[in-house]
Formats: structure tokens, C-alpha cells, sequence
């Protein structure tokens, strides 16, 4: 029994532990189960890129217990009670949802909808797991990065290395062999030393590039903000270091901070070579290829300027040569995933002589998966 | 306040036994109000984990954040019975709440149904309940919750489909007495054959009993048939079934005899509170407004609702036949009835129109006509959701030489088809369990021939 002491209860085994909230947490787990197996639908419709949060919220409802019924019946019939006569119509309570007191849960239409928040990044694990998607492999033998790293001791060193514990280690093991021997010496002290190493590169850079001109409705420009969100955790899950580079382009192309990226609208045409312009123009100005894998996606509906097209093709093929990957989404209402633009044609052209290129076309929400396991997924990421 | 109702529980049992109820005795335990709202869903105050309870657990739990449900006491019959309070009530609401027990009380010690359910299940089911849940969790631990879970999803999913006319420990069929190998050599099996009526004829010829049809006749209860007849079954998902089927075959007289016991309780709590003088004044007064409220008509004045509180049918109906038949008729109603000929025998029509009583028909979504004043079809509309434990009529038919089961919907007695979709699931929990397929036939929208299957993965 309980008892009771200045209104605090001293606590039955039921103010401890509830049956109800366990059954409920097996219910989210079996629900988030539920959810992964359909993760590329769920997480493709859910609005991912609200800044700032590292969890996505993804509506669901309710799983039901099964139990054999009969279909709904094609008449409602009952028993009510009241001032009715014969003949009286009464119209159905207008809200179904708040049930009677009685009912189990699990109204046909009244079921509860609710919110379960998952982390991007399990998300991206699942998903690398589900679409067994290699990882990109970093560049071989290029990028590295060469960093001071500890190794070892020295007698001798700059005062700020001093190791105090190794030092007075030292000094125990002397004064054990020496009976009378000084606190310290000088030849107790050790310092750290630091050597160079060469080390495969963790940093990575991704050029996001987006097709802003006129042509760029609002559904695409989402399109390609899904797209891009995916990619970079793909990236982000193996490099430690991912920057990203946002670029906007129609004739011409600059740079922007992710806040305005997406909200970006232009007006004219498109040069794609304005876009490889300034990207080449950043990677001269701060990454160098040597010590950083680059990656750069691009994602327009592809209806370049012909008049562009020569600039275009010449300017890609220069910096292939130092990227580790490029891949073109064509957002657009065409069918099948084979791109058909210019554009799109000179990925394509490029991917068949054997370039580091992907290319492939996203007409809604739903083909997001396919594409990012196109590109992850493509042989010439991968090797 | 702590537990003030106590006080004077003494001396409302004295007075209850002075009016003839007549009982085993009750434990009462005051709990907190999360707990109440626990048995209230779980059905019992220690039951198998299972996430089905926990979706009711937050719809209770929402219901109960917006003031929507409140819960006054639940009551498990047994010697001793048990009945649990809710700690946040006040005294006077619970010391109704403890009359209230005692009519339940002297309801289930009384009860046809309850009795013979008693006999069958015992009479310490809160103990068998925790029993059971303590071997499930025995399970989970040595063969893994999705196991356990997938067994579980069965078995509960067919909960309602016990056949209670059965007895609850139900020898297999007398066909599979016969075992291939009967005629073994070994002496000691001769002499032990020999022996007993347990042995269905020896003489017969074997193979015809190896072709004998599994089930001989349609078998409603789903439950026991699985456990028994269940290709590769082990047993501990044996235990299971049988431990949910033990729990059915206990939740079926308080299904069956909700109008009658919630009646008899109420008629019960109202008249100790009025004979009991012992009560203050002020506590008296709060306990009787609390009890106009338990009993209150789902509508009142010009008002109109689609729903009956079952509370106030079942106190008016026992209010009157005491009034009118005296306590010692109302008291053998209440031994022999459960609420099919509680009602069918008990609300005339005049009650009927007394108490506002009408049936409605009409679409889906209305709007809906009130029907012409029918006593016998508004017997049966008031009945209609508790036919066959509240669940679709469904059997076990045929076992294919291939192990394939095939299970029969009776729409005839149910008037419509199953709905597929979810039928389809429920058999989609059956062949984790059976291990082989499953098909169930029931009619579509149309009324015609429409067959539901699974197969094992």
C-alpha cells in the first residue's frame, strides 16, 4: 500500500513504471520501423531543409491492430435515445474523431496523427544500408593532407611541449636508482615531439549549382533543394570536413550563403559556362585539389543558350580534371530518368568516354531516390 | 483525506449484506489515476506487453487530457474479488464507488455466466493474468521479442473468436486419438491401449482415421483450434494462444452482461447510499449528484443523441422490475439472465417510450431517420453489437492435406461481408503462426463468392 506524507506519495510500483508507456514506446518503435522501410517516399515529401534542425519530423498515424470486421455497412443503423418521433431526421454528430468513451482506440477515421522526429543522419545511414550504396572514394593518391601529428619524445624541445607527467616519471624512475639524487634534472624533462605526415585528405568540397534563370520554376528549384540536402549527407557521411559551395548561375553565376541560396530568382537565359566559370574561379581562389576531394552537382533543366554550349562543354572538360565527381540532375516533367538536354546530352557524352560524370533526370518528389543512388550508386563515384 | 471512504466501508457492507446481497469478499485499493486509466484498457491489472495496448493507452490518454473519459473503478471478480479506486476521487464519489463494487460483487458471485466462467478459469484471474504476463516476458527472453510479438499479434487478433459454450480445457478431436503406430508391439503400449477410454476405438482402420477431416465441423474457436491443430507449432506460442484464450474466456460475462451488471451496480450503489444513515449529510448529497451522473440518459430534455448509456437502461429496467416483480424476481433475472434475455424479457414497451428509446436508419453519413416504434426490432438493435463476443462469425473449416487452412465467414448470420483489407492483415499475422496458407471465404460488396489468402513468406 501507499502512504502518504505531506502530500508527496511514497511510491507503489505502479507510480514507477507504467505498462501503457512501454507498450506505447514499443509502438513508435514498431511505427519507426514502419517508417524506414518507406523512408525514400516518406523523407522525399517531408520539407528537410528547414535550417538549423538535425532531425527531420515525419507525419504518421497510428498503426492498427487487426481484427476481422465486417466491410462498413452500406446503411447506419442504431439505437438512439431522446425526444425523436417517427420520422424525425437527425443529422450525425459532425465529429467522429472524439468517439465514445468506451470504444478501443483505433477508429477507422478518426485515427490520431502524430509527429515522429528522426535523425538526418540515421537516416542516411539507413538509407546508405537500404540502397547499398558504396561509398565515394576518395581520389587515389592526390588529395592529401599533411598535418603535424605527435610522435614520440625528445630530451630536448621548445617549452611549451614540456610532458609533465612523462618528465616526472622519468624523475621517479632516476630517484629510485639514485638513492640521494635531486628532485629534477635536465634530463628528466621530455618533450613531445611532432613529425609531418602525408594523410589521405577528410576534407571535401561540394559545389551545389543551380539553374536560377526564368525557365526554373519554383516546383523544380524544390527539386533540386531535396536533391542537393541528400547529396551533401551523402557526402557529409564520410567526409569530417564537407564545405559547401552554393553557386547560382543564369548568364552569369555567383556565389551566395545557403540562406538566400535557395530563394534565389533570376530572370534570362543560361550559360553553364558562367556557372563553371566561377567555380573554377574558387577552387583557383581556395581549394586546391591537391589537398581536397571535390565534388560538384548541378542541377538545371537544362535548357542552355545553344550559343553557349561550345563554352560550356570546354569549360566541363577542364574541370573534370580536377574533380572527383560531377554529376547533372535535369529537373524537369519529362519521363524516364534519361536526360535529354543539351546539357544533359553532354554529361551523358562525357559519362560514356569514361569521365567521372553522372547524369539523370527527376520529374518529382519520388525520383529523388533514384537519382542520389544513380550518382552514389554510378561506377565512376565509386572507383 | 487519505482514504476517508474507509471509514465507513464496514458498515455499507453490513447494510449490503442486511439487504440479501450476497458475495465474495471484495479487496479495495485506492490507485493513482494513471494506473485506473491502465487496467481500464489493459483489461486487467497485470496483462501481456503488447504495442496494441499502447495505441489505447494514448487515445485513453488524450480522451483523459481533454476531460473527455473519467473512471470511477473497475472490479475483478474472484474470491477474493478485487476492485481498485481511483486515489484523486473524493470521498464521497468513492464510497458510491465502493456500493457500486458491491452490487458488482454480489452480481458476479451470482451470475450464471460468471459463475460458470468462474468455474472454468478459476477465481483468481488478476494472479493467472499476472501469471500469463510473466511467462510471456519468460518468452521474450529466450526467444526475442519479435517473436513473441509475432505470436502475440495472433493471438490477439483473434480474441474474439473463443467459442464459450466449450469448455475452456477442451480435449483435441477424437479422430486424432487414433496415432499411426497404434499397433506397435512394445507390450507395455498394448497393455496401457488396453487400458483406457481414452483409447477411441482400436479396432479401427487406420487410414480412414488419417483421412478424417480436420476440423469434423466448422470450429469457431479460432483460438483453441491454432493451438491445437497448428502445423509445427511450439510450445511455448501454444501457451500463448492458450493463455489469451484463458483471459477471453474470463472478459466473456462481463461483455456479455454489461447492461445487466452495470445496471444491478448502480441500482445497488443508489439504494445503500439511501439506507445508509450512518453517512453525513454533505457526503451523502455529493455521492447521490455523482450518481445522477453515472446514470444519466445520453440525452435529456428536448435534446436527441445516437447513442444509449448502458448504466441507464440497465438501472431503469432493474429499478422496475424490483418495483413491479419484487426483489427475490429481479434477484433470479439476475442469477439467470445475461443481457440477450435481460433485454429481450425485461424492456417492454412501455419502458421503451418511458425511456425515449428509438432506432435510426439512414446513409453513411446521414442524414438518419428515426424508424417507427418496434419493440422486437429494437430489442435486436440494442443486442446487435454484442452478438458472437462483438466479432464477425468466422470459422475454421478444412485443413488441406497440404496443412493450407481455410477458414469460412458465416455472412449469412452476419448479413455482410468482411472488410478485405483488413482481413487480409489479420491473416497476415495467422501464417506466421500456422506456417502454412491461409485462405478465408466471405462475400464482397456485390454479395458474391470473394476469397482473402496468405501465404507464409
Amino acid at each position: 500500500m501507499t502512504q502518504q506524507t505531506n502530500g508527496d506519495i511514497v511510491s507503489a510500483w505502479y507510480d514507477l513504471f507504467s505498462r501503457g508507456a512501454r507498450d506505447w514506446l514499443r509502438h513508435n518503435e514498431k511505427v519507426r520501423d514502419a517508417v524506414r522501410e518507406h523512408l525514400p517516399e516518406v523523407v522525399a515529401g517531408a520539407d528537410v531543409l528547414s535550417r538549423g534542425t538535425s532531425t527531420v519530423r515525419v507525419p504518421v498515424r497510428m498503426l492498427e491492430h487487426y481484427r476481422f470486421r465486417l466491410r462498413s455497412p452500406d446503411e447506419a443503423a442504431g439505437v438512439g435515445q431522446g425526444a425523436a418521433k417517427p420520422g424525425d431526421q437527425i443529422a450525425p454528430p459532425g465529429d467522429p474523431a472524439s468517439g465514445s468513451g468506451q470504444g478501443a482506440g483505433g477508429d477507422d477515421d478518426g485515427g490520431i496523427r502524430f509527429m515522429l522526429e528522426f535523425q538526418v543522419d540515421d537516416i542516411v545511414d539507413w538509407l546508405w544500408e537500404e540502397m547499398q550504396l558504396p561509398n565515394l572514394v576518395n581520389r587515389s593518391g592526390g588529395a592529401r593532407d599533411d598535418e603535424w601529428t605527435r610522435e614520440g619524445w625528445d630530451r630536448r624541445g621548445p617549452r611549451s611541449r614540456l610532458d609533465r607527467r612523462r618528465s616526472l616519471k622519468e624523475s621517479v624512475k632516476r630517484q629510485a636508482a639514485q638513492a640521494d639524487g635531486p628532485g629534477f634534472t635536465n634530463d628528466d624533462l621530455r618533450f613531445r615531439q611532432l613529425s609531418r605526415r602525408e594523410q589521405p585528405a577528410t576534407r571535401a568540397v561540394v559545389f551545389l549549382v543551380l539553374d536560377v534563370s526564368a525557365s526554373m520554376s519554383e516546383e523544380s528549384r524544390k527539386l533540386a533543394k531535396t536533391f542537393f540536402f541528400w547529396a551533401v549527407q551523402g557526402l557529409r557521411r564520410q567526409y569530417r570536413h564537407l564545405e559547401i559551395v552554393f553557386v547560382a548561375h543564369t548568364t552569369q553565376a555567383w556565389e551566395f550563403p545557403e540562406e538566400e541560396f535557395f530563394q534565389v530568382t533570376g530572370s534570362g537565359g543560361t550559360f553553364m559556362s558562367a556557372a563553371i566559370g566561377k567555380v573554377r574561379e574558387i577552387i583557383n581562389e581556395r581549394y586546391s585539389a591537391a589537398r581536397h576531394n571535390l565534388y560538384l552537382f548541378y542541377a538545371s533543366d537544362g535548357e542552355n543558350s545553344p550559343s553557349d554550349n561550345d563554352a560550356a562543354e570546354t569549360g566541363l572538360d577542364g574541370l573534370l580534371g580536377d574533380l572527383q565527381y560531377a554529376g547533372f540532375l535535369e529537373v524537369g516533367s519529362a519521363d524516364g530518368p534519361s536526360p535529354s538536354s543539351d546539357i544533359g546530352q553532354l554529361f551523358l557524352r562525357l559519362a560514356g568516354e569514361g569521365r567521372a560524370v553522372g547524369a539523370f533526370r527527376a520529374g518529382g518528389p519520388a525520383d529523388i531516390w533514384a537519382a542520389v543512388r544513380h550518382f552514389f550508386g554510378s561506377e565512376h563515384a565509386a572507383a | 483525506m487519505a482514504e476517508g471512504w474507509r471509514t465507513h466501508l464496514q458498515q455499507l457492507e453490513t447494510l449490503a449484506r442486511g439487504q440479501g446481497l450476497d458475495y465474495l469478499p471484495v479487496e479495495f485499493e485506492a490507485v493513482p489515476d494513471s494506473l485506473m486509466m491502465e487496467i481500464a484498457i489493459y483489461g486487467l491489472p497485470v496483462r501481456m506487453p503488447h504495442w496494441s495496448f499502447g495505441v489505447r493507452y494514448i487515445y485513453r490518454l488524450v480522451q483523459h487530457r481533454l476531460g473527455l473519459s473519467r473512471l470511477f473503478e473497475v472490479v475483478f471478480p474472484g474470491n477474493p474479488g478485487r476492485a481498485y479506486l481511483a486515489r484523486n476521487n473524493s470521498d464521497a464519489e468513492n464510497l458510491l464507488v465502493v456500493a457500486h463494487v458491491l452490487g458488482h460483487a454480489d452480481f458476479s458471485s451470482n451470475n450464471l455466466l460468471f459463475r460458470r466462467s468462474a468455474s472454468q478459469v478459476g477465481e483468481h484471474i488478476v494472479e493467472q493474468a499476472a501469471a500469463h504476463a510473466r511467462q510471456i516476458a519468460a518468452a521474450i527472453e529466450e526467444h526475442g521479442a519479435e517473436r513473441v510479438e509475432a505470436v502475440l499479434d495472433a493471438a490477439l487478433a483473434l480474441e474474439q473468436h473463443v467459442n464459450v459454450d466449450a469448455p475452456l480445457r477442451r480435449p483435441r478431436y477424437a479422430t486424432e486419438a487414433v496415432k499411426p503406430g497404434t499397433g506397435s508391439a512394445d507390450p507395455f503400449l498394448q497393455r496401457f491401449r488396453a487400458l483406457g477410454p481414452d483409447v477411441a476405438a482400436p479396432s479401427r482402420d487406420m487410414r480412414a482415421a488419417a483421412r478424417a477431416p480436420v476440423p469434423p465441423h466448422p470450429e469457431r474457436d479460432l483460438l483453441w483450434f491454432m493451438a491445437h491443430y497448428a502445423p509445427e507449432l511450439e510450445p511455448w506460442e501454444r501457451d500463448i494462444f492458450l493463455a489469451v484464450r484463458e483471459e477471453s474466456f474470463y472478459f466473456y460475462p462481463v461483455f456479455a452482461c454489461q447492461i445487466m451488471n452495470e445496471g444491478w451496480a448502480s441500482y445497488w450503489h443508489a439504494r445503500l447510499l439511501r439506507e445508509a444513515t450512518f453517512l453525513p449529510q454533505g457526503v451523502y448529497v455529493d455521492a447521490i449528484k455523482c450518481h445522477s451522473d453515472v446514470v444519466r440518459p445520453t440525452a435529456t430534455g428536448d435534446r436527441v443523441a445516437l447513442d444509449i448509456n448502458p448504466y441507464h437502461i440497465g438501472f431503469c429496467l432493474w429499478e422496475r422490475i424490483i418495483a413491479r416483480q419484487g426483489l427475490e424476481a429481479a434477484r433470479t433475472a439476475m442469477r439467470q439472465d445475461d443481457d440477450f434475455a435481460f433485454i429481450r424479457g425485461h424492456l417492454d414497451a412501455e419502458l421503451a417510450e418511458e425511456l425515449q428509446l428509438f432506432r435510426y436508419k439512414g446513409k453513411p453519413k446521414g442524414p438518419y431517420q428515426v424508424q417507427e416504434a418496434d419493440l422486437d426490432a429494437l430489442h435486436e438493435a440494442i443486442l446487435a453489437p454484442k452478438f458472437g463476443f462483438g466479432a464477425p462469425t468466422v470459422a475454421a473449416d478444412r485443413v488441406r492435406v497440404d496443412g493450407t487452412l481455410e477458414l469460412v465467414h458465416d455472412h449469412v448470420t452476419d448479413g455482410r461481408g468482411l472488410d478485405a483489407e483488413r482481413s487480409s492483415r489479420v491473416l497476415d499475422y495467422l501464417v506466421k503462426v500456422w506456417r502454412r496458407p491461409i485462405t478465408l471465404a466471405t462475400v464482397n460488396a456485390e454479395g458474391g463468392a470473394f476469397e482473402i489468402s496468405a501465404a507464409p513468406a
